[in-house]
């Protein structure tokens, strides 16, 4: 598969890019954070958002999906990533309808995915347990419990876990690792907004004996898992590469705008080199990320190490970016008003979210059999 | 497209009958790669003959007219006559940089008489050629060359030094950089020559390396008279010229391939297994956790130089420019198999600090030489600072 654009996905892109920049700009989402929006993104433009068919992309017809694929997906997570635009898209259709997809059965699928696709069911999977990501850890119970289960246990950093309607939870039953479906307004569920320092939305999901049902079988939930997780970091590492590209951008643009000691501080060479370094990681990070989403589409076995080479790469070079960016903005750099910022704090986040770079390096190592 | 497959199973039937087995095995020693040359000498009849069937047949240098030793194959079924001897294992029969190089440049700016004169013998692996750029005062700064031209009705008289002349002791012709007008300014006073080392007043001797090796030479020149024919392009046209052959040094040297480099090419895994060796360790993750982290990150850097040079390459094919530029390959790659030949030696602890001798197997001597020796690859064909300026300038634009 071809590691550029086909001319329908660079219409798609050119779609994507004004749709946002016309009602995710970064404004926008700077005006979720200072009212301190319960939500934390934007439902009416949300709704627009799904009428375009976006949250319906990579699913089945026959569920209400456009039958496309992640190249599409990482088309338009990218453009959001640009703006750093607070949407469900993520933890929604990656991660949360990429776990109905896979494990569910015919019913769920037809249920959860078509309203999904319809933009009228946000969904939350909840699997971490550990401060450091390593999703192997799961202590929840899950008790047979009259035909379903009862689920005990904590899970942290659920992203969106506040306002899905359904959580996708990972736990250990007799069988084995299982994933499970627990409404939101569940007995025994507490879920409590975490605030953290990219102003997007996770959670703490504390589960007290909360009914659920099991997502397929429950004895493929730790297979399913993996999967799941290895496309979410792809499709995460898509959205990554839009802050990584926008912030280098932004800089660029300062550096040939402001001036120092008489001269554009741009044509001083100790800023030029860093930008041309930056440039490479840039352009690095571009090809891995288009390599691993179209790896997704078409099922290689190399999914997984894709995966793992596209988010270390994403995580570093994100990170980098906001650090330069901060750096070569120098003093405007640190205020709040300038976006550059902005960057930088999602980009921590992003990093661990789903394994930062020295977890898939590790993981990759794993792989590769050393 | 039929035909290309047509074209396909031609040349692996070709390459079946005529490749001898010999030339289908990994070579073992340096003596295995022909560079050609009036000197040549070759290790096996087999290397002689695959060299001459390839040549026959124009497939040492497929994409070039065919009378100036070429097939005058497109783009693509060069591409299928590569992926075809990769398939077999075919060895390359001939590395030059004369191919690689000056073919190119004199493809484009050479006079119809130049080309039939000078690059048939190129093809046939008859003369080898090296380079005349650097100068003990002018590497970075290539434009500053003083190894001055003077005309003298149709001659020059060439008085002067170049350095960096890689293997020049071995070659046959050489290209050179010539300051033809001292008066005009650096860019536009000069011209590329093509000189005869077996010309009087030629003497080349090799500069011993850090690494042991003697594989580059200080060239001199004293009054070496020179036919004026022998100039590619214009005089003081010649800056031009340098920056495309420049430009396909760069591609050479960020070709996987291993055009630059042909020992340079290794299996994946092999650090991951030196390390294992090493450390005593059995199966699973590494003891040493530094190491083990160091060989995945220039797996990974690896892996995604790979993806964009073929993201670069499904670009060119879609008709679109992707932008990174050949000076972005370059730069990348160099800091990459710096790094990485610096972990060749790592993994081997204590036996990746011999120098000779036989108390060092001659894979880790190896090693160690290849790592001093890559500390060059930032440095030949303009250093990495060079290409970040160029990148700077003509990528990014950023102010002078």
């Amino acid at each position: 598969m071809s590691l550029v654009l086909t001319e329908e996905q660079e219409l798609l892109r050119d779609t994507a890019r004004d749709f946002v920049q016309e009602n995710f700009p970064v404004k926008a989402f700077r005006e979720l954070r200072d009212a301190r929006d319960p939500d934390g993104f934007d439902r009416k433009r949300w709704a627009e958002l799904c009428e375009l068919g976006w949250a319906g992309i990579p699913f089945d017809e026959a569920y209400g999906g456009a039958g496309l694929g992640y190249a599409e997906l990482g088309v338009v997570l990218e453009e959001l990533g640009r703006t750093l635009a607070a949407t469900p898209l993520l933890a929604t259709v990656a991660l949360g309808g990429g776990a109905v997809a896979l494990a569910g059965n015919e019913t769920q699928k037809k249920e959860i995915l078509s309203e999904v696709c319809a933009g009228k069911r946000l969904l939350a999977l909840a699997f971490q347990e550990t401060l450091h990501f390593s999703p192997g850890v799961v202590e929840t119970t899950a008790v047979a419990d009259a035909g379903a289960f009862r689920l005990t246990g904590t899970k942290r950093f659920v992203l969106d876990g506040h306002i899905a309607h359904t959580l996708i939870v990972s736990a250990k039953s007799e069988k084995g690792v299982g994933l499970f479906l627990v409404d939101a307004g569940a007995e025994g569920l507490t879920i409590e907004r975490t605030n953290n320092v990219d102003s997007r939305n996770a959670a703490t999901v504390t589960l007290a004996g909360a009914p659920a049902q099991a997502l397929g079988d429950p004895a493929r939930g730790g297979q399913v898992l993996e999967v799941v997780l290895d496309q979410g970091a792809i499709a995460l590492s898509a959205e990554m590469l839009g802050g990584i590209q926008e912030s280098f951008d932004r800089t660029l643009i300062y550096l040939k705008e402001r001036d120092q000691f008489g001269a554009k501080i741009g044509s001083f060479q100790a800023l030029k080199h860093r930008a041309a370094d930056w440039f490479c990681e840039v352009e690095l990070a571009r090809s891995i990320v288009l390599q691993a989403l179209r790896a997704v589409d078409t099922g290689g076995d190399d999914v997984a190490k894709l995966a793992s080479a596209a988010k270390a790469r994403s995580s570093d070079v994100y990170l980098h970016s906001g650090e330069e960016g901060v750096q070569l903005f120098g003093g405007i750099g640190m205020t709040d008003e300038e976006d550059i910022g902005l960057y930088l704090k999602r980009a921590r986040v992003a990093e661990l979210t789903l394994g930062d770079g020295g977890y898939h390096r590790d993981r990759y190592a794993t792989l590769e059999g050393y | 497209m039929a035909d290309l497959e047509t074209f396909r199973a031609d040349t692996r039937a070709w390459l079946e009958a005529n490749c001898p087995e010999e030339m289908r095995k990994p070579m073992k020693a340096a003596g295995d790669v022909q560079w050609g040359g009036r000197n040549r000498e070759f290790s096996s009849d087999e290397q002689r003959i695959w060299l001459e069937r390839m040549s026959e047949k124009g497939w040492t240098v497929p994409t070039w007219p065919e009378d100036c030793g070429g097939a005058a194959l497109s783009n693509a079924e060069a591409k299928v006559l590569k992926q075809e001897m990769r398939a077999l294992n075919c060895r390359t029969p001939l590395m030059s940089f004369g191919i690689m190089m000056l073919g190119p440049v004199v493809l484009e700016y050479g006079t119809e008489a130049q080309k039939r004169e000078f690059l048939p013998p190129i093809a046939r692996g008859e003369i080898r050629w090296c380079q005349g750029y650097s100068e003990p005062g002018a590497g970075s700064d290539l434009a500053s060359l003083q190894c001055r031209a003077a005309r003298d009705g149709d001659e020059y008289v060439v008085n002067g030094q170049k350095f960096w002349t890689s293997e020049a002791h071995l070659s046959d012709w050489i290209f050179c950089l010539v300051r033809s007008n001292p008066k005009a300014s650096k860019h536009d006073g000069i011209s590329f020559l093509l000189i005869d080392m077996d010309d009087p007043g030629v003497e080349a001797t090799p500069i011993e390396l850090i690494s042991g090796a003697s594989m580059f030479c200080q060239t001199f020149f004293d009054d070496v008279r020179v036919p004026v024919s022998n100039r590619i392009g214009d005089e003081d046209a010649g800056w031009t010229i340098a920056k495309k052959l420049l430009q396909h040094e760069r591609e050479m040297l960020s070709d996987p391939a291993g055009g630059g480099s042909p020992t340079g090419a290794r299996k994946r895994g092999t650090l991951a297994d030196d390390a294992r060796k090493s450390l005593g360790a059995a199966e699973g993750p590494l003891p040493d956790a530094d190491l083990r982290d160091r060989i995945a990150r220039v797996e990974l850097d690896q892996l995604c130089y790979n993806a964009t040079l073929r993201r670069s390459a499904d670009g060119a094919k879609a008709g679109r420019g992707v932008g990174p530029e050949t000076s972005m390959f370059k730069l990348y790659l160099s800091e990459l198999n710096k790094r990485k030949s610096d972990l060749r030696v790592r993994v081997r602890g204590v036996n990746g600090l011999g120098w000779s001798g036989d108390s060092f197997a001659r894979d880790d001597l190896a090693a160690t030489r290849e790592w001093l020796n890559s500390k060059a690859e930032s440095i030949a064909g303009g250093t990495s600072e060079i290409q970040r300026n160029i990148i700077a300038k003509r990528v990014l634009g950023l102010p002078d």
